[in-house]
């Protein structure tokens, strides 16, 4: 029953995804949609396919590039949160700061790293790094802040102490919270590294689209946005996997025993 | 034995403590008052009370909800601080020496990522002596003490489920465990049979019972059920309601171990209905 269920639900989001790039195709050739102005996904396939080994070191500068960000900005993150969310005082403290900072449009701060560190890897990696904080941040302390007391009180009436409350009940405690945003930041990441590689670099798959907009090859341009896709939902899912096998306890509705 | 006749296990307990020259003080509430909030809105959560437990005593806490029961055991458990007052564990200032002591309450409060045992184990991963063989003893002494542990409750075979697979008393018996996996000198349990259906509840006091002859820890019971308190304790403390005080006090000379059937004899009736008498007769809308 389960097992059929789930297959239904995975043969219906295919069938959509199938869906929108048929009726994509067919809407190009039904009222004969120049390339120029939006090429058809099978167009876009061929010049995939035909430049992949071009655009195959661009794949992997930012790649790299948002991974570096991600990794530091999760380190960062969920150091902050942890400070964060660890007590009311530094929560309520904290907050405006952080919101401010997140509410920052991140286009508007790539000038300032190329300002400081010129243009090429470095800002990207720091606008994909600033833009994955928040997320982090924001979720780590939410799943600090909310611990139930009663699971505290287990640890305290043995005499825990604070640090070993906090690794046995908050930490376990927050893994859902924290698991939730790293799926949020690594979507997010892409976003700011080909932010950067559009404005100021001369690699990565912004850079290519980038100058492949200038030349008016709509269809390498096209490549571009289906290959961010394709790494995005990749990276997306291997977390949704990592997140399954570790905070499983969170997320059993669908499994519940009939019995 | 558990089938040992209570009179000669209460002289045999008197002789030990003439030796001693008397009963080893457990608990001490000494004018024990608590106060939440500051300014204007404070509210008297308990009103000085004076309380003193032997060790080995069974003292069940009763009295109408909000009258600080729990407050207490939050007093003696460090949870919470007197806002005037002593309290004294042990012979000492509470939290001035490591007490064994073991909790239970009303919600089970499992740790829903770990599997029944390791929630039974944890107490064993913080409290000395345990914590530092916890790494090497975890699949091996400490397991199998889990799972005796579990055996006694009626649990067998239910270590590796997760705490979402077994009901409300099933999660209770394994949070009692919990609570005594570590020897613990005092047991406090806040009301932990309020959420079970009767007869769970019934069979969860035998259980208490036996789990109690065995090693004779110094329990303070919080409960509003009298036959529960008349059951389990050696003596009952009715509380009066908010701002809550200790208004009666007596030893329960029913012989142990106890039975259910027995909660229905003519001495068991009269004590509850006592019980429940010095109750209304305190509540302020009786009049």
């Amino acid at each position: 029953m389960e097992f059929v269920d789930k297959m239904r639900q995975k043969v219906a989001a295919a069938a959509l995804i199938l869906g929108f790039f048929v009726a994509w195709e067919l809407i190009c050739l039904l009222f004969g949609v120049p390339e120029i102005v939006l090429p058809r996904p099978s167009q876009v396939m061929d010049t995939l396919i035909a430049r992949f080994p071009q655009l195959l070191p661009h794949v992997i500068q930012t790649l790299s590039t948002t991974l570096t960000g991600f990794a530091m900005g999760v380190t960062v993150g969920m150091l902050l949160g942890a400070i964060v969310g660890s007590s009311k005082v530094a929560y309520d403290t904290a907050y405006p700061l952080l919101v401010g900072f997140s509410s920052i449009p991140k286009v508007a701060v790539v000038p300032i790293f190329v300002l400081w560190f010129g243009s090429g890897t470095v800002p990207a990696v720091l606008t994909s790094f600033v833009i994955c904080i928040f997320p982090v941040v924001v979720n780590v302390a939410t799943g600090l802040a909310t611990t139930e007391p009663e699971l505290e009180d287990v640890l305290k009436s043995l005499g825990a102490k604070k640090r070993e409350i906090l690794w046995n009940v908050g930490i376990p405690r927050a893994m859902p919270y924290f698991f939730a945003s790293l799926k949020v930041a690594i979507t997010l990441a892409f976003v700011g590294t080909v932010l950067a590689e559009t404005i100021a670099s001369n690699r990565g798959i912004g850079n290519v689209m980038m100058i492949a907009t200038s030349s008016f090859d709509v269809p390498l341009v096209f490549s571009g946005l289906f290959l961010l896709a394709i790494l995005g939902v990749t990276l997306y899912l291997i977390f949704s996997l990592i997140e399954r096998k570790v905070t499983g306890w969170a997320m059993r509705k669908s499994e519940l025993p009939a019995a | 034995m558990l089938t040992m006749s209570v009179d000669t296990r209460q002289t045999a307990a008197a002789m030990d403590q003439q030796q001693d020259g008397q009963g080893r003080e457990a608990i001490k509430l000494e004018g024990a008052e608590v106060i939440y909030g500051r300014g204007k809105k404070t509210t008297q959560a308990l009103a000085p009370t004076d309380l003193k437990v032997e060790q080995g005593e069974f003292v069940a806490l009763v009295g109408p909800s909000g009258c600080g029961k729990s407050t207490i055991l939050k007093l003696v458990s460090d949870l919470l601080a007197p806002s005037s007052g002593n309290v004294h564990v042990g012979g000492r200032e509470v939290g001035a020496k490591r007490v064994g002591v073991g909790m239970a309450f009303q919600n089970p409060t499992m740790l829903p990522w770990l599997s029944v045992r390791d929630n039974v184990m944890l107490p064993l991963k913080i409290v000395p002596p345990f914590r530092s063989r916890y790494r090497q003893a975890r699949k091996g002494e400490f397991r199998d003490r889990a799972e005796a542990l579990l055996e006694k409750v009626g649990l067998k075979g239910f270590g590796d489920k997760q705490p979402w697979q077994l009901s409300g008393g099933m999660l209770q018996r394994a949070s009692l465990c919990r609570a005594l996996i570590h020897d613990p000198e005092l047991l406090l349990l806040d009301e932990p049979f309020g959420a079970l259906d009767q007869f769970t509840r019934e069979e969860l006091w035998g259980i208490l019972q036996n789990l109690w002859l065995e090693s004779k820890p110094t329990v303070l019971l919080v409960t509003h059920d009298l036959r529960e308190a008349a059951y389990l304790g050696t003596r009952i403390c009715v509380m009066s309601p908010r701002p809550g005080k200790i208004i009666d006090d007596q030893r329960v000379h029913l012989p142990r171990p106890r039975t259910i059937s027995m909660t229905y004899e003519q001495d068991f009736v009269q004590l509850t209905q006592q019980l429940r008498e010095l109750i209304t007769h305190t509540r302020p809308d009786a009049a």
